[in-house]
């Protein structure tokens, strides 16, 4: 993975020393709560519903354990006891002392990391597939690119105070682990007929309150220009993205409203003027980055099959386990989501084992994905049971990857000010009440929402639940279809919306919908495309 | 009943305006009348509170309510967590919130 | 009008104001013009060699416009003075200093002491601009 130079090392503490003088002025009254404001948000530090929030960056979800030490203990030190990993492959701390951010800062930058853009109106984390550089079927490691993305747009003097936050994702793949299309720049990586690498460009994609999926607007940018493309992408954005509207600002916005045609029309100009400024980092700083991305030591000629004599163990490695691009290993993904539990949660504790796991079986490396997990990318079979073990004991070793328990849900009302309901206590009867027929209902993305702001992504689930206030009361609309991969759809609403027992009630009787019409290996979302909303609706309003 | 609330801005902790300081508890909360905006421009402006608003509450007999559940979850803490709450031994105290 | 407070260049300052975009266009002998957050600064690229002074107005420090068409202006070869002013803060002068502006007209006179901080704060940088500072990118491969 990545390691800093002395450069990226003297950049990052400078940034925490930036920010502490800023935090003493603002403590000491000589900037205002609305001045210092972006500051702290560029600075990952949100003012939430109990006390500061801290987002703290994983860039493109990579991580290694030394970090993840430091984010257990950064928890139990600073915190109360836990972290919260991200539906963006990052980590959120709810219980920060804005008195204590400039020391946490520090301590992060120890280990390579920091909150550097993780909130405000500029470049924000970059994502990435979570099984980069395990998966078989990519073109290449998109990562090196994500980091390439995140050093160009880090202190960015042009891009610093956008119309909105802007989110860029990269990956390498045809299928789509990152929901690139639903970002405001999502980057393809492809190889062309004669072989060469470029960037497919796709801009204007988006959730909250009008999401929208990303037009491809340059299926193919050479390698070597993509810096160059993506500072176009944002400089029209920056001049022309809508300010008079907060909820009108974001890039979808500006697409959609110029027409994607318009759009890439400024974009081309803007990119024809950059060409000349060389703005371009040379290709041996991709090579560079590219070194640190090598496969780690695989072992050959070791056994590429696993005991399967314990059957909780069959069930997990069944559930949990992708196979990999190289004989032997296997990417092991631990669920954040026992049964009744906080999705995406985990204490100081798990936190530190996840990475002294990752040290033991994984080459020293993990990933945070999109969906709340992390992932192990390169475990041996042959250490597979082991693991599973540890987890086992930990409560980390649920096996419901992609399975209904597997709930994204953003923190919602019990965390967050911009919430208009609860979403964890939603996520928590769910999967309780499906947890024994979660296995014969097979893959089902559910996703919830505490309010329009779509953090957890809930137009992209297969079952999505979007939590509002209905009259100072918690009300929650169920939509059915949404996909985030290559196939992207947006879910569709069923009809009015249930209270908190009510949406429990519904989610079930959709799964028994599922269930009673499944032809042959259907997924739940395939039976949907296949007979459509009316089944679902009639059942559930019966 | 109008009363006041903020984060403190060192802490970030929530509280509530109780006629001469800003408390950790909502029972404390006094009504403020049409006193709002100046209690809280001081107030902000001397750092004593961020990020402070007024909102209606109704006096029970469990003591002060805020009038919408967003500040009574401020008030007590997360309702799926209720370790983490100010009422950690009540096994009632999310009932309160609903 | 707001006192230039830092600025960045040796030649005499330009005594004329700065007149709208509209009446520049209409002023054959202004030299100096200001361009509101809403102006597209490349209407001002045929008429760069009269421009003595472009200032750029931050009527919000939240609206970012004014940065891109700072780059612009320097981009196309403007080599007159370019003046930051409005809502100008001290979190904000190092970012705008590197987009091309080297002159500082605050609303609010900024301290001095924490505006040298500011302007010092970074040793290196990521991204090459007009400025012409070595991006770290250059460091490394030269």
């Amino acid at each position: 993975m990545y390691k800093y130079d002395t450069y990226d090392q003297a950049m990052v503490d400078a940034r925490v020393e930036e920010f502490r003088d800023q935090v003493r002025r603002r403590l000491e009254g000589h900037i205002t709560e609305d001045q210092f404001k972006p500051l702290r948000l560029m600075n990952g530090l949100y003012l939430q519903l109990h006390a500061y929030m801290l987002r703290v960056a994983v860039p493109y979800g990579t991580l290694n354990s030394a970090q993840m030490r430091m984010l257990g203990d950064i928890a139990d030190k600073y915190d109360r006891g836990y972290g919260h990993f991200t539906t963006r492959q990052n980590i959120q701390y709810n219980w920060i002392k804005l008195e204590d951010a400039p020391d946490i800062l520090a301590d992060l930058a120890t280990v390579e990391m920091h909150a550097i853009q993780t909130s405000g109106n500029c470049i924000r984390n970059t994502t990435s597939d979570q099984y980069a550089g395990a998966a078989a079927d990519e073109v290449i490691d998109p990562r090196p690119y994500a980091e390439l993305i995140r050093q160009w747009s880090t202190f960015h003097p042009e891009f610093t105070y956008l119309p909105r936050k802007f989110k860029m994702a990269v990956i390498a793949s045809d299928i789509d682990r990152a929901a690139m299309r639903l970002h405001d720049i999502g980057i393809q990586i492809v190889r062309n007929e004669g072989g060469q690498i470029g960037a497919a460009f796709y801009v204007g994609g988006g959730m909250g309150r009008t999401p929208m999926i990303a037009p491809c607007i340059n299926p193919f940018v050479p390698i070597d220009q993509m810096i160059t493309y993506s500072e176009a992408c944002l400089r029209v954005y920056n001049r022309y993205g809508r300010r008079d509207n907060k909820y009108k600002a974001r890039i979808k916005i500006l697409v959609h409203e110029l027409g994607k045609e318009e759009y890439t029309r400024q974009v081309e100009a803007e990119f024809a003027h950059l060409l000349t400024q060389n703005i371009e980092p040379p290709l041996a700083e991709l090579a560079r980055i590219q070194a640190m991305f090598a496969d780690p030591p695989f072992e050959v000629g070791i056994a590429d099959e696993v005991d399967r004599s314990d059957p909780d163990f069959a069930l997990w490695v069944d559930t949990n386990c992708l196979a990999h691009k190289q004989p032997g290993y296997i990417a092991a993904t631990i669920s954040l989501k026992p049964v009744g539990g906080i999705p995406g949660d985990a204490t100081g504790e798990q936190i530190r084992l996840m990475g002294d796991l990752a040290r033991q079986f994984s080459f020293d490396e993990l990933r945070v994905t999109h969906a709340q997990n992390i992932v192990l990318p390169h475990v041996r079979k042959a250490d597979l049971y082991a693991l599973w073990q540890q987890l086992d004991a930990a409560g980390l070793g649920t096996a419901n990857l992609d399975l209904v328990g597997d709930i994204i849900a953003c923190p919602g009302l019990d965390y967050c000010s911009l919430a208009n309901a609860r979403s964890i206590p939603v996520a928590q009867k769910i999967s309780q009440r499906l947890a024994r027929s979660e296995q014969a209902i097979g893959e089902l993305k559910l996703k919830i929402s505490g309010c329009i702001n779509a953090c957890g992504h809930h137009h992209a689930g297969h079952i999505g639940i979007l939590g509002v206030d209905k009259k100072g009361v918690e009300n929650y609309q169920l939509l059915l279809g949404g996909c985030e991969g290559a196939d992207t759809s947006l879910g569709q609403i069923t009809g009015p919306g249930f209270s908190e027992d009510g949406i429990v009630d519904a989610v079930e009787k959709a799964t028994q919908v599922y269930l009673n019409n499944k032809q042959g290996t259907e997924r739940f979302l395939d039976t949907y495309r296949r007979i459509g909303m009316a089944p679902f609706k009639e059942a559930i309003y019966e | 009943m109008k009363i006041l609330t903020g984060n403190d801005l060192k802490t970030g902790a929530v509280t509530w305006w109780d006629g001469a300081e800003w408390s950790l508890h909502v029972e404390q909360a006094v009504d403020v009348g049409d006193n709002a905006d100046t209690i809280l421009a001081r107030e902000q402006a001397a750092r004593r509170v961020n990020a402070a608003y007024a909102i209606e509450a109704v006096k029970d007999a469990d003591g002060v309510r805020p009038a919408h559940i967003k500040d009574r979850i401020r008030a007590l803490g997360p309702t799926v967590r209720p370790d983490l709450t100010l009422k950690p031994a009540d096994p009632n105290a999310g009932e309160w919130v609903i | 009008m707001s006192d230039v407070q830092f600025r960045f260049r040796d030649d005499e300052p330009v005594a004329d104001p700065a007149v709208t975009v509209d009446a520049f266009g209409e002023q054959s002998n202004a030299s100096a013009v200001r361009i509101e957050p809403g102006d597209d600064a490349r209407d001002l690229l045929p008429h760069l060699a009269r421009l003595q002074l472009i200032e750029v107005n931050f009527p919000v420090f939240g609206d970012g416009r004014g940065y891109s068409a700072a780059r612009i202006l320097r981009e196309a070869g403007y080599a007159g003075e370019l003046r930051a002013v409005g809502e100008v803060l001290v979190d904000q002068i190092a970012a705008m200093r590197r987009c091309g502006f080297d002159a500082f007209a605050p609303d609010v006179p900024l301290d001095p002491s924490d505006s040298e901080k500011a302007f010092n704060r970074f040793p290196e940088v990521y991204q090459p601009t007009t400025d012409r500072r070595a991006p770290i990118w250059q460091l490394r491969h030269g």
